[in-house]
């Protein structure tokens, strides 16, 4: 024993996962895997190397981009992409804020939760395109069927990252409202929602930015927005008009970008 | 006056907070509620309000009998009692004016308290109440930017102008230091006395405890073993209470304290005349 206390005491980190069989066996699978992976993964350089000047001329073609000829098109398509997202970052939010609201555990009764959230669950598990696809059967061609895909996916975004913030609020604050006597709506108005304000301004911004950019999408099949402009332009081999396109996607999704970290400070 | 009879709380857990309390709380009386955590003194304070449901036992105030109460009632019976927290507990994001008129939340309705058009009178007392505590130049600054001292003031406002009958104060100073602690107390006190007001203080301190209150109730694992004035609290109880410790160093202070109050609130005031109106106001007056 006294030798013991005397030696100098052996430690080392605990290591995360305790089983020394379970790690070995997790270890060497993931590695055994990737091996495989890499192994089966077939690169034909000569093909990549082939494909390299094509790509240079390709992009060469975009420039001068050529906002002129195909002008009226263009604005069209962007008018009708702003639309787009401005009606459906709208309808989603306004969807999404009782949905959240009902998907957030410490203030909705458990049914509602679970309704609440299996809704949101299914609205995330799409991606836009597959939505797009879907609504583009359902409601034909044409920008109704993005701004329903665009809203629906923006119910996913929003309301799930709404119920997240509500849970995890301060409730001393929500308690104290509770107390005066207020009634439901009133204590959601003074105790809920002055604490995750700030945050959905900030990530309603972020979602119409997302909106834009998914709007663009959406149109390659058929849903409408500059995306169908641009899906255009690159058929005919436009591809002067589909950089001016691009440009102005890049420009309208950097404006929002920015004025919306604007806006996330000022609010905060 | 409030009665509170056989009042049990058993949380999901299975803890037995509260073992069957017996209470009566006369009008104007502002009463200490000591105890060591994890007693049941929140407990005991939240069960009054329905914050937390009591799992049995009756709560009166006046002729009401509280915990049988539907929804509608609750509220209405809810604007009578106000409550001051632990930590403030203002809504950091709104203004000092806001939160001072979201007590009145259960009187006016949605579209009202939702717009912020609150009837003047409503105004008026929030003016008055918040020039009362020092703090009327501070209306439209946000809670967050006020210092701990004042946010407990603006959370003492946001309880009285509910017009209550009942304050349930839960730590009012735990987060304080020891002057503005004072500070604090002595001014729920104060306005407890000038509006016949009862209250019901939780707190830590128990020397706060002795110098501003009338009657100390101490409760050890959900019940009460002392019922008494200030005076009671000998080495034995303090005991009972809290458990073995050398409580002679608490109970000299409580009599040094008792000498000082002679002389030193002379003191206070000559050092806080120095300080602006409006301070001088919150603290003392």
């Amino acid at each position: 024993m006294s030798v013991a206390t005397i030696a100098p005491r052996h430690w080392t980190k605990p290591p995360l996962i305790k089983r020394a069989w379970l790690r070995w066996l997790l270890g060497g699978g993931v590695l055994v895997y990737l091996a495989l992976a890499f192994g089966t993964t077939e690169v034909n350089w000569a093909r990549v190397w082939e494909g390299l000047p094509r790509g240079a001329r390709f992009f060469a073609a975009f420039f001068p981009p050529d906002f002129v000829s195909r002008w009226s098109e263009i604005s069209d398509g962007i008018l009708e992409s702003l639309w787009m997202t401005v009606v459906a970052t709208a309808i989603g939010i306004a969807i999404s804020v009782p949905v959240g609201i009902g998907a957030a555990k410490n203030i909705a009764p458990a049914p509602v939760y679970y309704v609440c959230r299996g809704f949101l669950a299914v609205s995330r598990s799409f991606q836009e395109i597959i939505l797009a696809i879907f609504f583009v059967k359902l409601f034909g061609f044409g920008p109704f069927a993005g701004v329903v895909t665009l809203a629906f996916a923006t119910i996913g975004f929003y309301g799930k990252l709404l119920a997240e913030d509500i849970e995890d609020m301060d409730p001393s604050q929500a308690e104290a409202v509770r107390a005066t006597g207020a009634g439901w709506l009133q204590w959601i108005n003074y105790g809920v929602q002055p604490q995750v304000m700030p945050r959905m301004i900030g990530l309603g911004l972020y979602r119409f930015d997302i909106n834009f950019r998914e709007s663009a999408v959406v149109g390659i099949v058929g849903a409408g927005g500059i995306g169908a402009t641009l899906d255009t332009a690159f058929d005919r081999y436009e591809f002067a008009s589909a950089a001016a396109i691009l440009l102005i996607i890049i420009g309208i999704v950097m404006l929002v970008e920015y004025s919306s970290g604007y806006v996330r400070r000022w609010v905060q | 006056m409030l009665r509170i009879r056989g009042l049990t709380k058993r949380y999901r857990t299975g803890d037995l907070a509260l073992k069957g309390i017996d209470l009566d709380i006369p009008d104007g009386e502002v009463m200490a509620l000591i105890g060591p955590s994890g007693a049941g003194k929140s407990t005991v304070i939240r069960c009054i309000n329905r914050l937390v449901e009591p799992t049995a036992g009756t709560v009166r105030l006046n002729d009401t009998e509280i915990t049988t109460l539907g929804n509608r009632e609750l509220r209405r019976v809810r604007r009578r009692m106000g409550m001051i927290f632990q930590e403030y507990a203002l809504v950091e994001r709104l203004t000092v004016m806001e939160n001072v008129l979201s007590g009145r939340l259960g009187y006016v309705g949605f579209w009202r308290s939702y717009m912020r058009k609150f009837p003047q009178t409503d105004i008026d007392d929030a003016f008055r109440l918040l020039a009362r505590v020092g703090l009327d130049q501070m209306a439209d600054k946000r809670a967050d930017e006020l210092s701990g001292g004042q946010r407990q003031r603006v959370g003492i406002c946001r309880a009285l102008i509910q017009d209550p009958d009942l304050l349930l104060v839960d730590e009012p100073t735990a987060s304080l230091d020891p002057k503005t602690s004072r500070q604090i107390m002595r001014l729920i006190r104060e306005l407890c006395s000038e509006r016949k007001l009862s209250a019901i203080i939780n707190i830590h301190d128990v020397l706060l405890a002795q110098m501003f209150a009338e009657r100390v109730v101490g409760l050890r694992l959900g019940e009460i073993v002392y019922d008494g004035p200030p005076g009671g609290l000998t080495a034995e109880v303090l005991t009972k209470i809290y458990g073995e410790e050398d409580w002679s160093a608490t109970i000299r202070k409580v009599d040094e304290d008792t000498d000082e109050t002679a002389e030193p609130p002379d003191n206070v005031i000559a050092l806080e005349t120095r300080q602006p109106h409006r301070d001088r106001m919150a603290g003392l007056t």
